[in-house]
């Protein structure tokens, strides 16, 4: 296999007295969809936000493309590449799609005037290399986009700036069928593009169709990390809630430490 | 086995879901495609300035059919514009503040303040009117600074902080002036604001100059979106809308530049100077909020600040200075009142200064919600106010019918703005 696109080794995460991440090992390869998988309270939106720099792990490595690198905060993750899109979007509704994608990073002419037609291009092209094709118009209001579009529309966002890691956090929670397979096919075109994705689920079925492989968390332990090829939809339900199934997972003994 | 969907396969997704790539931005729209959108985007609740216009309208009818000798002559237009412009200047300070969805109660009384430093400067201490002007722009700013600050950085809520300062600056600028008392304006540059019109041939050619760059501007534009093929409006009717705006400020030009005196050894003719104030400062900061970062991150607050925090935006930072904004531009209407009245008393700015403003940038179009209006509306939204003003005036009604009509409107105006909101969250345009 090849080398992995960021690697975390042994990263503990406490708040408090509560620990919330023990020791957690976890791989994103280039080119391949990671599902992170987990009942609610198993640690993935601390591992996200740890990851995007949002929260500082207590211990634990991190490596990027191999090398040892130190997240110190949002910033950090995204000058290697680190975008993360969060469940509730954070979409502005009164702005156009070609605003809401250059947020707080405009391309400017002339030192101060905003260069709206280098950004409508850039947003199309950007949106076409994703072969989005539901959005008549890049001038369109964000409020007028229906909830697959703006999922499409922050994920687009993410890319525009040559990222390299894309977490997606729980994309299809909110959405209706037509729309989930929009966003689906839009993961998988993700990582056709050498992107390492990281997507966060609880639906199954979305899991083992889109992702190469899974990572599962069990109260902030990982259970297991497996290519989706080998595993069944049991298995995993089993690791979700018991942390193990069969002969992989982690023990009961440790399982019942961590609880 | 992840199952790969390759767009060229995924026929069931192109028929439930309109295909398109980007159809809407590329296809050259003609005239009735945008006169139907147009249509759809009233019918969304987006109304833009139509209702301040219509407004307009149909007040000038209502006047000039009561009394067609006096609203509708040249002396009294002259007079309404001037009246507009303390107005317009105000709402437009108004607009950033509104548009964050926070609110300035204050701002008609920093106005009053500021000119009654600026007066006292000229009047009392004998400075020259550029610095004066400073000073009243400085205390200001430093109003809009602390305003800002508290809103921001303690988050009382804007109404309260504003509310108090409506009521400590007046205790400030009645220390400053004394109880009873005023202070004259006299300085002659400050009053020409107001009263004196620029000669007629120079008005004509920054009129004509102004038209003649904003069109060569606007033809470049379209050409450069055509190139690139991006969205544009179609030639014909941005040839309309400019053709609309020639008519209408040449048609104004050429009624102000009559002789407008009712005495005959004496002449009166040209556009007045605050109009052009009214102008310049309109073009500025239509520039700042429409083409510039800043102005992009400010209405992005106003439509979800959390958004804009994660995308790097301080939104501490730019509420201070939309506050800063709001309390410079109220010096600046003070001012121009002051030039007007020529005297600054107690309380200038104070009464329903801040109402009409607020009435005025609601009426244009800006949503007391945050995240939506431009600066324009304030200007289309101080002419309709001004109008109401004038109008009642020569009726010679009573002054409570003035007050209970002027509330109405603002509230009729806030209304509209309301009902429109909740029109575009249903219709999602």
């Amino acid at each position: 296999m090849t080398q992995p696109l960021l690697e975390l080794r042994g990263v503990d995460k406490s708040f408090g007295a509560v620990q919330v991440l023990h020791g957690v090992d976890f791989k994103v390869y280039p080119g391949q969809v990671t599902a992170l998988v987990g009942d609610n309270g198993a640690g993935k939106s601390t591992l996200v936000k740890t990851i995007a720099g949002i929260y500082r792990a207590e211990s634990g490595e991190f490596f990027f493309d191999g090398k040892p690198v130190a997240i110190h905060g949002p910033k950090d993750a995204g000058a290697l590449g680190i975008e993360v899109v969060y469940q509730d979007l954070a979409l502005c509704d009164n702005l156009d799609i070609v605003q809401n994608m250059f947020l707080g990073r405009e391309s400017v002419s002339n030192g101060v005037l905003l260069d709206e037609l280098t950004m409508e291009e850039r947003a199309r092209s950007t949106l076409a290399s994703l072969s989005v094709r539901t959005v008549k118009s890049v001038r369109q209001s964000v409020s007028s986009l229906s909830g697959g579009q703006r999922q499409t529309v922050a994920i687009a966002k993410a890319v525009l700036w040559n990222s390299r890691v894309v977490l997606l956090d729980e994309p299809t929670a909110a959405l209706g069928v037509a729309q989930t397979r929009q966003v689906l096919d839009l993961v998988r075109r993700l990582a056709d593009q050498g992107l390492g994705v990281v997507l966060i689920s609880h639906n199954m079925n979305d899991v083992l169709e889109v992702s190469d492989r899974i990572t599962a968390l069990y109260l902030g332990r990982v259970a297991a990390d497996l290519a989706t090829s080998e595993t069944k939809h049991s298995q995993i339900v089993e690791l979700i809630t018991a942390g193990r199934s069969g002969d992989i997972g982690i023990s009961a003994a440790t399982a019942n430490q961590s609880a | 086995m992840a199952t790969e969907n390759p767009p060229s396969t995924s026929v069931d997704e192109s028929r439930s879901l309109p295909a398109s790539d980007f159809t809407a931005d590329t296809a050259s729209a003609t005239l009735a495609d945008s006169f139907r959108a147009y249509i759809d985007r009233l019918r969304g609740g987006d109304m833009g300035a139509l209702p301040a216009v219509l407004g307009l309208v149909v007040l000038f009818i209502v006047f000039s059919s009561l009394r067609p000798e006096t609203f509708t002559s040249n002396l009294n237009i002259a007079n309404l514009l001037v009246q507009a412009s303390a107005i317009s200047v105000l709402a437009m300070g108004l607009v950033p503040v509104l548009l964050l969805g926070e609110i300035d109660l204050s701002a008609g009384v920093t106005g009053g303040m500021a000119a009654g430093f600026t007066a006292v400067a000229i009047d009392r201490n004998g400075q020259s009117w550029p610095l004066a002007v400073l000073i009243g722009l400085a205390v200001g700013a430093l109003v809009g600074l602390v305003i800002g600050l508290l809103v921001a950085k303690l988050g009382i809520p804007s109404f309260v902080v504003t509310l108090a300062f409506f009521l400590g600056l007046q205790g400030i600028t009645l220390k400053l002036i004394g109880l009873g008392g005023t202070i004259p304006v006299r300085d002659e540059v400050l009053r020409a604001i107001t009263i004196k019109s620029m000669p007629v041939l120079v008005g004509w050619i920054v009129v004509i100059g102004l038209l003649a760059t904003y069109g060569g501007l606007l033809f470049w534009r379209q050409r450069r979106l055509a190139a690139k093929n991006l969205q544009r409006q179609p030639d014909a009717l941005l040839a309309l809308k400019f053709g609309g705006l020639c008519v209408v400020l040449l048609g104004m030009t050429a009624f102000l530049s009559q002789n407008r005196s009712r005495v005959p050894s004496f002449v009166i003719e040209g556009i007045p100077y605050a109009v052009f104030l009214v102008g310049a400062l309109l073009i500025f900061w239509t520039t700042v909020f429409g083409r510039t970062p800043y102005g992009r991150h400010i209405y992005a607050i106003g439509g979800n600040a959390e958004a804009a925090r994660r995308a790097g935006i301080s939104v501490h930072r730019l509420k201070v200075s939309a506050f800063m904004i709001c309390s410079s531009m109220a010096a600046i209407s003070g001012i121009i009142s002051a030039s007007y009245t020529g005297k600054v008393s107690p309380g200038s700015g104070a009464g329903n200064v801040l109402l009409y403003a607020v009435g005025a940038a609601v009426i244009g179009g800006t949503s007391l919600f945050g995240g939506k209006g431009l600066i324009r509306d304030a200007v289309i939204g101080g002419l309709v106010i001004a109008t109401i003003d004038n109008g009642l005036g020569l009726l010679n009604q009573a002054a409570y019918i003035n007050y209970i009509i002027t509330g109405s409107v603002l509230l009729l105006a806030a209304s509209v703005d309301a009902i429109s909101r909740r029109r575009r969250s249903a219709t999602g345009t």
